[in-house]
């Protein structure tokens, strides 16, 4: 059974409007279905503003969704009432993509990772001393630097921060928000590689959000492309990159820069007429759809 | 690509003066670029490449400095040259194109006006010949509907689309060499890619030289001729991109290769620990600390160029000649 089910989900934000000017309605998220299974890694790639940021928000209510509806285990997140939408984030957490914006500069590491063991009452003080330890060590930051704030941090450990926070209530469900795009190259590969290890540690699951084509093809198994807030293609990650059906896969994989000199492919360039707003999710081979 | 380089720039140069002493962001970098070639400076933050394209622009201002070097442009040192004539060689002969297209425009005046005003400082055109000018370089750069574009304000217009401004606005005064900033980094991969076969197509039509500055491997693969590779404010290995891509012999250039998504599924080859800060360089190579092959020496002073290939250098004491009489590296072949 999939850990997380998305249906219809829809997100309308409201934009303008004064005094004597109409608000106008922007669809963020425009009838989104997905499901992830328990341990994969789910990519949702697109471009900025395609709606990918907003739909894993909406999983974890932390924008809530117009309509639709979210399934963690079976049951209805939409549904819930803050109270048991608080404890059910304990299940599910995410890690920012900006390791500079998302950590309180005025709160030591240990401040940071321990808060959400206070929010949630999650042992005494000592038993939350050594679980934050503990956490440090697991995502290889120096436990000696626990009483430092984030700005005596680099960047890969400050995102090594937020992945220790996230961790901290034992979640089974991270989304991911970009979560290397801010970091230098050669630290890039440090994190993606921890989350991997983690993700087989602890058997997590990811909603992986990224715009990086190279390493979405590289961690996730299974792959969904946003386009004006559709997902206009899914399916096994090798199959959309060996054979990508939409025309907007096709135009996305075609621009990605390749690393070899020698490698020259003809770009393709979208045509936004190409793409119909009225076609529908069509399976065309097993597991992999897309719009047509 | 044979005959005189375009520009030379000799052992430059520049440190940042700060509270705790001057930092050296750019030491001693050397390269050529020839006409009509591109060069691909590539390297992670805070490497020095963006103060390397500003140094050659003589645009790093306080408490940045030049201190030591020779930019020479067509045989002309530019760091001799008194200002007003420096403001003559800049947008005329050296073109610049900024990373961030949101500010390198100015809000508060129109696309055309500012085209224009480019074209009038230089004394290209003015009045009626220059609007029309801009029309033509809004073309080129093939913004569509040009004649009503040019009455836009850069925020009517796509990020995509102010690049392509700033590319018009480089062109304008058909300068032979564009020092380019990160001139996708903030855009969208579909739109990056366009903006990428402009310039590729712009080179080709105006016979212009390209100083490419990115930290996309990909990127550089994709339009360069020649690549230099930065670290911590040394070039530390350069050469033509096939050789760079396929023979690298620095071992931060392969580990840089290495770390890029490859094989699904397979953990990456990532580089341990990360940048040391400008200021704070370990003695001797700078990659040392990071470096998997790493031997005494390296820890001693930083290693000089050695030749590595047909126009390939590296600064590695792995290609130290072996008659120098020092402990040689650790024996095993190239990866």
């Amino acid at each position: 059974m999939a850990l997380v089910e998305v249906s219809h989900l829809v997100k309308r934000f409201r934009r303008g409007g004064g005094l004597l000017r109409r608000p106008s309605t922007i669809t963020a998220v425009d009838d989104v279905s997905f499901a992830i299974d328990e341990g994969e890694t789910f990519g949702l790639v697109g471009e900025s503003g395609c709606g990918k940021t907003t739909t894993g928000r909406c999983i974890l209510r932390l924008v809530e969704p117009t309509s639709g509806a979210v399934r963690f285990r079976g049951e209805d997140v939409l549904a819930y009432s803050p109270k048991r939408m608080r404890a059910a984030r304990r299940q599910m957490q995410i890690v920012f993509q900006d390791p500079y914006g998302s950590l309180n500069p005025r709160m030591t590491a240990r401040q940071i990772v321990e808060e959400p063991l206070i929010i949630h009452r999650m042992g005494a003080r000592a038993a939350r001393r050594e679980r934050v330890a503990g956490l440090f060590g697991l995502v290889g930051l120096d436990p000696a630097h626990l009483e430092r704030h984030p700005h005596q941090f680099s960047g890969g450990q400050r995102q090594r921060i937020g992945l220790a926070r996230a961790l901290a209530l034992n979640p089974s469900f991270l989304v991911l928000d970009e979560p290397v795009s801010a970091l230098d190259v050669s630290v890039q590969a440090q994190v993606v590689n921890l989350l991997m290890d983690l993700q087989r540690q602890l058997t997590l699951t990811y909603l992986f959000i990224a715009h990086d084509l190279r390493l979405v093809e590289h961690v996730c198994s299974r792959v969904a492309v946003m386009y004006l807030g559709r997902i206009v293609e899914v399916g096994p990650t090798g199959a959309i990159f060996a054979a990508p059906r939409h025309p907007y896969t096709r135009a996305l994989l075609s621009a990605v820069p390749i690393p070899d000199p020698d490698a020259r492919r003809a770009r393709i360039v979208l045509d936004p007429a190409a793409v119909s707003r009225e076609a529908s999710l069509k399976e065309i081979a097993a597991g992999h759809w897309a719009e047509v | 690509m044979a005959g005189a380089p375009l520009l030379s720039v000799e052992r430059l140069t520049t440190v940042f003066d700060t509270a705790s002493g001057p930092v050296t962001a750019v030491d001693e970098v050397s390269f050529e670029i020839r006409p009509g070639e591109t060069l691909g400076l590539v390297g992670e933050s805070g490497c020095g490449k963006s103060v390397t394209a500003l140094s050659i622009m003589r645009l790093v201002v306080a408490p940045g400095r030049i201190t030591g070097g020779r930019l020479l442009y067509r045989g002309r040192d530019l760091g001799a040259l008194p200002e007003a004539d420096m403001r003559r060689v800049r947008g005329a002969e050296i073109a610049m194109i900024f990373q961030e297209p949101m500010t390198a425009l100015n809000p508060v005046f129109t696309i055309g006006d500012q085209l224009a005003e480019t074209l009038a400082v230089h004394g290209r055109a003015s009045g009626r010949g220059a609007r029309a000018a801009a029309i033509d370089l809004l073309d080129a750069v093939r913004i569509p509907d040009p004649r009503l574009r040019v009455d836009d304000y850069p925020h009517q217009l796509s990020g995509g689309m102010r690049q392509r401004v700033l590319i018009a606005l480089a062109l304008a005064c058909r300068p032979a060499l564009i020092v380019a900033d990160e001139p996708t980094t903030a855009l969208d991969v579909t739109i990056q890619a366009g903006i990428l076969a402009l310039l590729r197509e712009m080179k080709a039509a105006f016979g212009l030289s390209l100083l490419l500055i990115t930290h996309d491997l990909g990127v550089a693969a994709g339009i360069c001729d020649r690549v230099a590779v930065m670290y911590a404010g040394r070039i530390v290995e350069e050469g033509p991109v096939r050789a760079i891509f396929r023979r690298p012999q620095h071992p931060y250039t392969r580990a840089l290769l290495a770390s890029m998504p490859g094989v699904p599924g397979q953990r990456l080859t990532a580089i341990d620990g990360s940048v040391p800060a400008p200021g704070a360089l370990p003695a001797g190579c700078a990659f040392g600390p990071r470096c998997r092959d790493r031997f005494d020496r390296c820890a001693t002073t930083p290693p000089p160029d050695y030749a590595v290939g047909p126009e390939q250098r590296a600064k590695c004491y792995l290609h130290a000649p072996a008659a120098t009489g020092v402990p040689g590296p650790p024996t095993h072949g190239p990866r």
